[in-house]
């Protein structure tokens, strides 16, 4: 515990990313292996499952402090990290010595079936026995999120130094669902036996946001286009007659999608696809909001699979007859996985194929971009024709060219502090539209200002808060903002009747008066 | 009619017709220290402790000051004034006003821990307190200063042998000092950015500091390398930083406390020593006083004001324009 703490305090401490992977690196090499481990998995965000609620640790951490409740809330709303604001509450003089990182997760699992009055003597225990930035990790470790500015990707490079695996390997091999608990060291990241690696995931490549003055540069003859399907990116498996269906944020979710089981049979062993899943029914493809809702559901009624029907748009091929094909040019992986989809293709199989289109000007792509709304898509993928299929974000070769968004202009109602970094300021922001004489709430943004901008905003709302309740307050109605946002659908779980996808702010309107916002009705217009 | 109002102009005595840290210019201003949002330009006359004489000159140029000692009674209209030691910087005082028996302290700014170059806070008995609290939430917990300063040497230790210099960044007037007083001057040379050399120039000759040697523009890379350097923090990201060479930054604040100011400010070594009183400090302090009423003037004062009054006190809070600082604007003196 100790080791790792001083590591997250080194990772704090530094914004060059040389010095954090050194950091990492050194901490992976030094480490016993199952310290090094458990560290692997929380930076991968993979953490044991909570054994108390923060509700129970906010009344805890009080009560050591001997503090009235809402003195710790208010403290909590200032400090704006809850593990933080409990390692400064119950600062005392430490008794005995800290655990090793594994044996504290250790401690960690077993308490979840305790009874509350164990879990409570042990968590005091604890803290007591920590420091302050120790208790603050303990305390972040019991509590999940460990977001501390250290990508997986950067992670990844660190412990590839560390261990001298070429870090391609390293990603591949730390993908998926796995956990300290039932692996070590050795068998993840050192020496993997391909039998436990059956529904191993690859690691998703991603596209950048395409550059201005590409098309300039670029002939369009070299790039294969293709709509960017607005639905879930995945990965599917078929290995040893078996399916798996990974998401992008490397959960497995094949049972949510029981439709998709009939794959394993049609699919030939050793074939690994990325696509998108969509919903689809009677030949068009459903919205976003539809696969929502399916996700959110525990369990799948045959009700539900006959409402929103799932298929998988296939993308490309990473696996074809049990050998990793990624490192083939996009253009051959095109023609095996056409073939494929050929052969498979028929009645009721859950499979479509992402369409390659063909222009002979940018101007001609400029124009297909524009039916994006039409086609149900979020705009066009660029991908190289000779590109391999890489790791993660890497530029040049894949580029994602989003539909305009739609932007509408919104007046600012309420502002809540930010976390982590903007801690103590406020940067989460509330924004309406008028209805009648009225002004109705329509979206969050929390970004889009630059820091500048965002202590104006601050000192703004310090000054003219009519309103206080908790960390958020009400603000009088004097800021216009532009606010961006992606796709917008009816809701009924809306006071104002839309739900829209990824607001931001796009910039702030001085020259607009309250006035001159946007109208709710304006906004109902874009429902498509 | 209390013995102190807060008006448009600063905290009043109408019985003397006196302000205390008043925001605009008045007649007589009497003045708790040296700090700039405290000691403020346009008055006429300014009464202070003797320390706090040619701080405020040097910052407001050649203005009336009359100086007092610790514990010195004046009088103004049959009300009686004293300055008793805040601890928070040298020449910091708090203001105590009586008549006709009633008993107000006003305390400026102040630090219960002992800085080894302020005189140390005494509380003084009152029965209303007019308190800052900056520093005025729980959370705050300060860790004894020798800790500090031992890390602070550590670092400078370690950078030395690394023959990359060390920016040590704080409050031109207090910190810096206090700082310079606890530096180990057997690692090394000890440089000073211009804002810090003159207001320790201006304490010299009441404190006795190691030496330090100003930076100029003949001074070399080569010169500086493994030495400490001490700065206000808005030299941060300058040209001036640049001529430095290979550098660690440091930066001592209360506000160091939290994660968050700590990232955000992106030093590489963030040292947590305030002269402020932390919260433990704060209700010591007011304890001390045996005072029923509590007045709080900046800072988290409404909330301060709330345990105060859970706790058994007549606690309600003020407005004035002294700063409280934030994490934003600690870096911006």
């Amino acid at each position: 515990m100790r080791r790792f703490a001083a590591l997250i305090e080194q990772l704090d401490t530094t914004n060059k990313t040389n010095q954090k992977v050194a950091a990492l690196a050194n901490y992976f090499k030094e480490a016993p292996e199952e310290d090094a481990l458990w560290a692997v998995a929380l930076l991968s965000h993979r953490r044991p499952s909570r054994p108390i609620t923060t509700a129970l640790m906010r009344q805890w951490a009080a009560e050591v402090a001997q503090l009235p409740e809402w003195l710790f809330e208010e403290s909590y709303h200032i400090v704006g990290d809850l593990a933080e604001t409990i390692a400064l509450l119950v600062q005392q003089d430490v008794v005995g010595s800290p655990p090793s990182l594994s044996q504290c997760i250790e401690e960690i699992i077993a308490l979840k079936p305790q009874k509350e009055e164990e879990k409570k003597a042990y968590i005091l225990n604890r803290w007591q026995s920590l420091d302050n930035f120790e208790r603050f990790v303990f305390n972040k470790i019991l509590t999940g999120g460990f977001r501390i500015g250290v990508s997986q990707k950067l992670m990844t490079r660190a412990l590839s130094k560390a261990v001298d695996v070429d870090e391609n390997i390293l990603a591949h091999r730390l993908m998926g669902q796995w956990s300290p608990a039932t692996t070590t060291f050795e068998e993840l990241i050192l020496d993997p036996k391909p039998e436990d690696q059956i529904s191993q995931p690859y690691p998703f490549f991603l596209a950048y946001v395409l550059e201005d003055g590409f098309q300039e540069k670029e002939a369009v003859l070299d790039w294969h286009i293709e709509h960017k399907w607005d639905g879930m990116r995945a990965q599917l498996i078929v290995r040893e007659g078996k399916l798996f269906l990974w998401s992008r944020g490397e959960e497995l979710i094949t049972d949510k999608f029981p439709e998709l089981d009939c794959l394993a049979e049609i699919l030939p062993n050793g074939s690994v696809v990325d696509g998108e899943l969509l919903p689809y029914k009677d030949n068009i493809i459903g919205d976003f909001n539809a696969l929502q809702k399916r996700m959110g559901r525990k369990t799948v009624s045959s009700k539900l699979q006959k409402d929103i029907p799932i298929v998988i748009m296939l993308y490309d091929l990473l696996e074809w007859e049990e050998k990793d094909v990624r490192i083939l040019p996009l253009a051959k992986r095109q023609e095996l996985l056409t073939a494929l989809y050929k052969k498979t293709k028929g009645e009721g199989v859950p499979l479509l194929l992402s369409e390659v289109l063909h222009f002979s000007s940018w101007k001609e792509v400029a124009k297909e971009r524009d039916r994006a709304q039409q086609m149900r898509s979020e705009g066009l993928m660029l991908k190289h024709k000779d590109s391999p299929y890489a790791v993660g974000r890497k530029k040049g070769t894949w580029w994602k060219w989003k539909s305009d968004p739609k932007t509408i202009d919104a007046v600012l109602t309420y502002a809540m502090r930010g976390h982590g970094r903007r801690t103590n300021l406020y940067t989460d922001y509330t924004f309406a539209l008028w209805q009648g004489e009225e002004l109705v709430t329509f979206a969050k943004a929390y970004s889009g200002l630059t820091d500048a901008e965002i202590k104006q905003v601050d000192q703004f709302v310090k000054k003219n808060t009519t309103y206080r309740f908790g960390p958020v307050r009400q603000v009088k109605p004097e800021l216009v903002f532009e606010i961006a946002f992606e796709g917008i659908a009816a809701s009924s779980r809306h006071k104002s009747g839309v739900a829209v996808r990824f607001p931001r702010i796009l910039r702030w309107r001085h020259d607009k008066k309250i006035a001159d916002a946007n109208r709710l009705e304006d906004l109902k217009q874009l429902l498509p | 009619m209390p013995l102190l109002e807060f008006t448009a102009k600063g905290i009043y005595c109408k019985q003397a017709d006196v302000y205390l840290d008043p925001w605009r210019g008045v007649d007589k201003a009497i003045i708790s220290h040296g700090h700039s949002d405290h000691a403020r330009w346009g008055s006429k006359h300014y009464i202070t402790h003797e320390v706090n004489v040619p701080i405020i000159q040097h910052r407001l140029g050649r203005v009336s000051v009359t100086g007092k000692k610790y514990g010195e009674t004046f009088h103004h209209n049959g009300v009686q004034f004293s300055f008793h030691p805040a601890g928070h910087v040298p020449g910091s005082a708090q203001i105590r006003v009586e008549y006709k028996g009633e008993v107000w302290v006003f305390t400026g700014d102040y630090k219960t821990q002992i800085d080894g170059i302020s005189a140390p806070f005494e509380p003084v008995r009152c029965h209303t307190f007019i308190t800052e609290c900056t520093f005025g939430l729980p959370v705050f917990q300060w860790d004894e200063p020798k800790i500090i300063h031992d890390s602070i040497n550590q670092w400078w230790a370690k950078n030395h042998a690394e023959k990359t210099s060390s920016l040590l960044m704080g409050y031109s007037l207090g910190k810096i000092q206090r700082l310079l007083k606890h530096l180990d001057p057997s690692i090394g040379k000890i440089y000073t950015h211009g804002a810090t050399e003159h207001m320790t120039q201006v304490l010299r000759q009441f404190i006795y500091f190691p030496e330090t040697e100003l930076i100029t523009r003949d001074t070399t890379k080569k010169e500086v390398e493994g030495n400490l350097v001490l700065a206000p923090p808005a030299v941060l990201g300058s040209a001036w930083v640049k001529k430095l060479g290979r550098l660690s930054t440091g930066y001592a604040s209360g506000w160091m406390a939290f994660r968050g100011a700590r990232r955000r400010r992106a030093v590489d070594r963030a040292f947590v020593l305030s002269d402020h009183a932390d919260w433990q400090g704060l209700l010591s302090a007011i304890k001390a006083t045996g005072c029923e009423n509590v007045i709080t003037t900046h800072g988290y004062t409404d909330l301060f004001a709330q345990y105060l009054r859970e706790q058994g006190w007549n606690a309600r809070t003020e407005k004035t324009q002294y700063e409280a600082e934030t994490p934003e604007t600690a870096a911006a003196e």
